[in-house]
C-alpha cells in the first residue's frame, strides 16, 4: 500500500486540532484544548510543522526524502504509522 | 533544524532517516534521563564484529566467550583459595551442559555435578573419570547407580529410599561406599528447600547419619547442602557455614564418622537483573570475595579446633554454576518488525523469544543495539516470534525506534538457556564459541527438520496425510 | 565563628519529590539551607520526576536537575552528576532518599574525584542499618527491637502463624513503605503490592502499640553526634507520615541515640525512630540515612542541622550545643506554586530548569 492510494481527508488529522498546538522548536508539544503535551522526534517536528502550514501528504513526502535519506517504502510505512499516532494522541488521548 | 540553515542539507548530503515518533507525557513516567544509557551500544563479541557473525551463523546465535569462561573460574577459585586451603570446584552440568562449556571447566580442574541418569552419561562421555563426578539429585533410577557405584562416583543421597537402595547395589557388589548426605536447614536468610535432602532441624540429618553408620555397607565422607537460587545476601552462606560445621561436629561426636569434604552448592548470583528486585545488579549482587569471606570465615573458626586435634580441615566444594557462565555467553536475535500497541506503547517483534531464552521469565536482561541508534527513546515492549502472549524478551525498556533487520545482544545469558530452551514452533539456534585470538567455532548446530522428525515413528496407516482405501 | 568559607559554596540537594501527603526531604532540606547563617551559596534541586515540586521552587533551589533512577545503574548516574557538575559547577551533594544512599555511598571516591563532595554514612554503617539488621543496632542503642523477618514469598502469610507470628503485625518495604496486616490475605496483598515497588525482600515486624517518637542529627564520623533533635508526631496522615510536630526532650531518646552514633562512628545526617510502648519499653524501629522530611522544625527550634552539616564539611569543629527546646510545634500544609510552561517543558525536554535572567527593572 501506498500513501497514493489513500484519502488524505482520513489519515491527515483534524486541521483545527492541528492549528491549535504550541509546537517549539525543542520539539515539546502542547495541546492548549486537552492540556496534553507531547514530545516529537527532529522528523516529526518537520512533519508537524509542514501540517501546521497545510501542506500535502506529497509535499511531506518530497519535503522529507530531499533532506533524509530514506527510501520512499520506508518513508511511507513511517510517516504512515506516525500520522496514525498523531490523529490518534490529539482526538482520543 | 530548519532545512537551508544546515550545512549538510546545503552541500546537498543527505540526512540519516530518523523514524518520526511523538510521545505523550504522562505523570510519574516523563524522566528520560531515567533510565535510559545513553550512546551505548555493542558493536563486536571478544573483537570478533557482530554483523560478521551473523552473517556466518544467522539470527538468532548464542554466543560464548572461551577466555571468559576460564577467567571466571579462576577469579572465584582465587578468592576462596586466598581463604581456605583445600577448595574443589565442580561444574553444574545443568547450568549448561554443551560439552565445548564443561570440556573448558574441565580443562580448568573442575569436576563435574551432574543430576540426572543423562547428566552422569554425558559427563562420562565426554571422558571425565567415575571419581570426579558429584551426583546429585532426587531422582536416580538403579542402572545409573549401580554404574555410579562401579566407577566411584561421589553419591550424594536425597532420600532414605536412595540410601536403602545404595546399600542394596553395595551388598550385592560387595563393596563399601563413601556417600554424601544433603542436608536442609533454616539460615535465616532463604526459604529452606525442605524437598530435597534431610532436615537438620527435625533431627532427620543425625537420622540418616546414625542409619549410614550402622551400615556396613555405607561410609559417610562427605555433607552437602544447597541454600537457593540468586542468593543476594551473602550472610545467608556465613549461616550455611555455621550450620553444617555444627552438624559435622555433632555427627563425627555422636556416630563416629569423619567427614573428608563440605559441598556448599551453590546459588551465587551472577550480574543479570532479576525481575522484581529493585536495585541494578552492580548494587546488590556479592562479588566473588564477599561470598568467600561469608562462606571461609565461620569455616576457619569452626574447624580450627578439630583440625589442631589433627583431623585434616574438610575439602570446601563449590558448586556455583550461574556466577561463572552467566556473563560468558549472549544472544544475538534480530528485529522482524516494529508495532504500535493499541494502548499506544510501541513494541518490537525479534527472532528470538523465550523458546530460545527462557530466562526471559525471570531477568531483565540487559539489550543493547548494535549500532548508535538516532532519535527519542521511549518504552518499548519487545516480544519474541512465538504466537503465545507470554512469549515477552523485556516488557519495557528504553529504546530509540530501530528497524528491521536491526540486530540486538541481550546478556547475560550463558546460564540455563542452552539447557531449558524450549523447541516450540522453531528451531534452536546456532551456539558459537568465540576462542582467544579471535577463532570461532560452532558448538552446537542449529536444528533442521530431522533433528526433530529423527525419533518420531510413523504408524504404518498414519504414513500418508491421505486415508488408505 | 570564623568568616564564612568559599566551599562549599553550590550544593545539589536530592529528594525533591514533594507530594503533599508524603514529601521527600530534599525540599525542606534546600529550606533550612537558604536560611542556614553560614551559607550563602546557590541550591541545586535533585529530583527524578519532571513535576517533583522541588524542581521549580526558585525560592528554595536556584535550578532543579533531573537524575536517572538508581536502578539505571552506575554509569548513567555518575554521567548525569558529570553534566550537572559541568553546568552548574555544584561541588557537594546531599542525599536525602533511603534509595540513593547505596550507589551514593559506593560512588562517594569518584564523586570526591570529580570534586563533588558528600558527608555521610560509609557502605558498612548503611549495611548496618539494613531493616533486617536491627537487633544488632538496638544493641549498640540500648533498646529493645520489634522481632523482624525478612519474607521472600507470599505464602509465608498463610502459615506464619506456626512460625511464631500472629496477626496483626507490619509488612514493609526494604527501602520504603509500611502497611499493618489483619490477615493472610491482607498480608498477602501487602506482599504483593511492596514487593512490585520496591523488591524482595518484603520485611515483616511485630506491631507494636505506643507512640512514635524520633531524632535527628548528624554523626561526625568520630562517634559524636550533633545538634539533636527530637520530635513527637501530633498527627499523621492515612500512610502515617507526621504532617504535624512538636519537639521534645527526651532524654532516653536522646542517650539510645547518642549510643549508637558512638558505636558505629555515624558519619553524616540520621534520623532515629523509636516506639515508645504503653509500658515504657523503647523500641527501635529503624535508622535513616538521611534528614527526615520534618528537618525544617531544626532551623524552627534554633538548631538549624544544615549548618553542622556545612561546619563539619568545611571540616570545621561544631561549637558545643543546648539541646533543642521542648515545644516547637511545625504544621504542614500544602501550597500551590505557578509554574511557567516553559520551565515545565524544559525539565522534560532537558531534564533541567535553569533560572532566566532577571529583568534590570524588575521593581517598579
Amino acid at each position: 500500500m501506498t500513501l497514493d492510494s489513500i484519502d488524505e481527508q482520513v489519515i491527515l488529522p483534524d486541521p483545527m486540532a492541528l492549528k491549535r498546538l504550541a509546537v517549539s522548536e525543542s520539539g515539546f508539544v502542547f495541546d492548549p484544548v486537552s492540556g496534553h503535551s507531547f514530545t516529537v522526534n527532529e522528523t516529526g517536528l518537520v512533519i508537524l510543522h509542514a501540517l501546521q502550514r497545510d501542506s500535502r501528504l506529497n509535499d511531506i513526502r518530497e519535503l522529507l526524502s530531499s533532506d533524509y535519506d530514506v527510501d520512499s517504502q520506508n518513508l511511507d510505512r513511517d510517516l504512515l504509522e506516525f500520522l496514525g499516532s498523531l490523529s490518534n494522541q490529539l482526538e482520543h488521548p | 533544524m530548519t532545512d537551508q540553515s544546515d550545512p549538510e542539507a546545503q552541500a546537498g548530503k543527505l540526512k540519516p532517516w530518523i523514524k518520526p515518533s511523538i510521545v505523550m507525557h504522562r505523570s510519574g513516567l516523563v524522566n528520560k534521563f531515567g533510565a535510559v544509557r545513553r550512546d551505548r551500544w555493542q558493536t563486536d563479541i571478544e573483537e570478533v564484529p557482530i554483523g560478521e557473525l551473523v552473517h556466518d551463523f544467522g539470527s538468532p546465535l548464542f554466543v560464548i566467550s572461551e577466555s571468559k569462561l576460564r577467567d571466571n573460574l579462576h577469579r572465584l577459585m582465587r578468592a576462596f583459595t586466598a581463604r581456605y586451603p583445600s577448595v574443589r570446584y565442580a561444574w553444574s552440568y545443568k547450568t549448561n551442559y554443551l560439552g565445548a562449556v564443561c570440556n573448558t571447566f574441565h580443562q580448568e580442574g573442575a569436576w563435574a555435578e551432574v543430576v540426572s541418569a543423562f547428566e552422569y552419561e554425558k559427563a562420562r562421555a565426554l571422558g571425565v573419570p567415575g571419581e570426579q563426578i558429584l551426583f546429585n539429585g532426587p531422582h536416580k533410577p538403579r542402572a545409573i547407580l549401580e554404574r555410579a557405584i562401579k566407577e566411584d562416583a561421589h553419591i550424594h543421597i536425597d532420600h532414605l529410599d536412595e540410601l536403602y537402595l545404595i546399600e542394596t547395589i553395595a551388598k550385592e557388589t560387595g563393596k563399601v561406599v563413601d556417600v554424601t548426605i544433603r542436608l536442609n536447614f533454616e539460615t535465616g536468610y532463604t526459604e529452606n528447600w525442605g524437598r530435597f535432602g534431610f532436615n537438620v532441624e527435625s533431627g532427620q540429618a543425625i537420622d540418616a547419619a546414625w542409619r549410614i553408620a550402622r551400615s556396613e555397607q555405607l561410609r559417610l565422607t562427605g555433607l552437602h547442602s544447597h541454600i537457593g537460587t540468586f542468593v543476594l545476601d551473602q550472610r545467608a552462606y556465613g549461616a550455611q557455614a555455621r550450620i553444617m560445621c555444627a552438624f559435622l561436629q555433632e555427627a563425627e561426636d555422636k556416630t563416629g564418622c569423619e567427614i573428608e569434604t563440605l559441598d556448599f552448592g551453590g546459588g551465587f548470583a551472577s550480574h543479570n537483573a532479576l525481575q522484581g528486585i529493585y536495585l541494578p545488579p552492580e548494587q546488590v549482587v556479592p562479588s566473588f570475595d564477599q561470598y568467600a569471606e561469608a562462606i571461609c570465615t565461620p569455616l576457619i573458626e569452626a574447624t580450627y579446633e578439630r583440625s589442631a586435634r589433627g583431623r585434616p580441615l574438610p575439602i570446601l566444594i563449590l558448586e556455583t554454576g550461574r556466577a561463572v557462565v552467566d556473563d560468558a555467553e549472549s544472544l544475538v536475535t534480530t528485529v522482524v518488525a516494529n508495532k504500535r500497541l493499541p494502548d499506544g506503547r510501541r513494541c518490537v517483534v525479534a527472532d528470538a523469544g523465550v523458546n530460545t531464552l527462557f530466562t526471559a521469565f525471570w531477568y531483565n536482561h540487559q539489550v543493547l543495539p548494535t549500532r548508535e541508534l538516532i532519535g527519542t527513546p521511549e518504552e518499548t515492549v519487545i516480544y519474541g516470534p512465538l504466537c503465545m502472549n507470554i512469549d515477552v524478551v523485556r516488557s519495557s525498556i528504553l529504546l530509540a525506534p530501530l528497524k528491521a533487520g536491526d540486530t540486538l545482544v541481550i546478556s547475560p545469558v550463558g546460564a540455563y538457556n542452552n539447557t531449558q530452551w524450549l523447541q516450540f514452533i522453531e528451531y534452536r539456534p546456532n551456539v558459537v564459541m568465540v576462542h582467544p585470538g579471535k577463532e570461532v567455532s560452532l558448538v552446537r548446530s542449529a536444528e533442521k527438520l530431522d533433528s526433530i522428525t529423527a525419533h518420531e515413528h510413523l504408524p504404518k496407516h498414519l504414513s500418508s496425510p491421505v486415508k488408505s482405501k | 565563628m570564623s568568616a564564612i568559607m568559599v566551599a562549599p559554596n553550590r550544593i545539589a540537594v536530592t529528594g525533591m519529590n514533594a507530594r503533599p501527603d508524603n514529601p521527600g526531604p530534599g525540599l525542606a532540606v534546600a529550606r533550612c539551607l537558604r536560611e542556614a547563617k553560614n551559607y550563602s551559596g546557590k541550591i541545586i534541586g535533585l529530583g527524578y520526576e519532571s513535576l517533583d515540586p522541588g524542581l521549580h521552587l526558585p525560592a528554595y533551589c536556584d535550578a532543579g536537575y533531573l537524575l536517572p533512577y538508581p536502578s539505571s545503574g552506575d554509569d548513567a548516574f555518575l554521567e548525569r552528576i558529570e553534566l550537572i557538575r559541568e553546568r552548574e559547577q555544584i561541588d557537594s551533594m546531599i542525599p536525602c532518599l533511603d534509595a540513593e544512599l547505596p550507589i551514593m555511598t559506593r560512588l562517594a571516591a569518584e564523586l570526591e574525584k570529580m570534586g563533588v563532595a558528600t558527608f555521610m554514612p560509609t557502605s558498612a554503617q548503611l549495611e548496618l542499618r539494613s531493616k533486617d539488621r536491627l537487633d544488632e543496632l538496638a544493641g549498640h542503642a540500648g533498646t529493645d527491637a520489634p522481632k523482624t523477618k525478612s519474607v521472600t514469598e507470599a505464602g509465608f502469610f498463610f502459615n506464619c502463624g506456626q512460625q511464631g507470628w500472629h496477626y496483626p503485625f507490619v509488612v514493609k518495604g526494604i527501602f520504603y513503605d509500611a502497611e499493618v496486616v489483619k490477615s493472610a490475605e491482607q498480608g498477602a496483598a501487602a506482599f504483593r503490592r511492596i514487593s512490585a515497588q520496591w523488591g524482595l525482600p518484603v520485611l515483616v515486624q511485630e506491631f507494636l502499640e505506643g507512640e512514635e517518637i524520633n531524632l535527628t542529627a548528624v554523626g561526625d564520623g568520630k562517634g559524636k553526634m550533633l545538634g539533636a533533635v527530637m520530635m513527637k508526631k501530633l498527627a499523621v496522615t492515612d500512610k502515617g507520615k507526621a504532617w504535624a510536630g512538636i519537639s521534645i526532650a527526651d532524654e532516653r531518646l536522646f542517650d539510645a541515640s547518642a549510643a549508637l552514633v558512638a558505636a558505629t562512628q555515624w558519619k553524616g545526617p540520621l534520623e532515629v525512630e523509636v516506639m515508645r510502648t504503653a509500658d515504657g519499653t523503647y523500641q527501635l524501629i529503624e535508622i535513616n540515612p538521611r534528614f527526615p522530611a520534618w528537618i525544617y522544625l531544626s532551623a524552627g527550634a534554633g538548631r538549624n542541622l544544615l549548618e553542622v552539616l556545612l561546619q563539619l564539611m568545611r571540616n570545621e569543629t561544631p561549637p558545643e550545643m543546648e539541646p533543642a527546646p521542648a515545644g516547637v510545634i511545625y504544621l504542614r500544609y500544602a501550597e500551590d506554586n505557578i509554574v511557567p510552561l516553559a520551565d515545565y517543558e524544559s525539565v522534560i525536554m532537558h531534564g533541567w530548569r535553569v533560572p532566566v535572567p532577571e529583568p534590570e527593572n524588575h521593581k517598579q
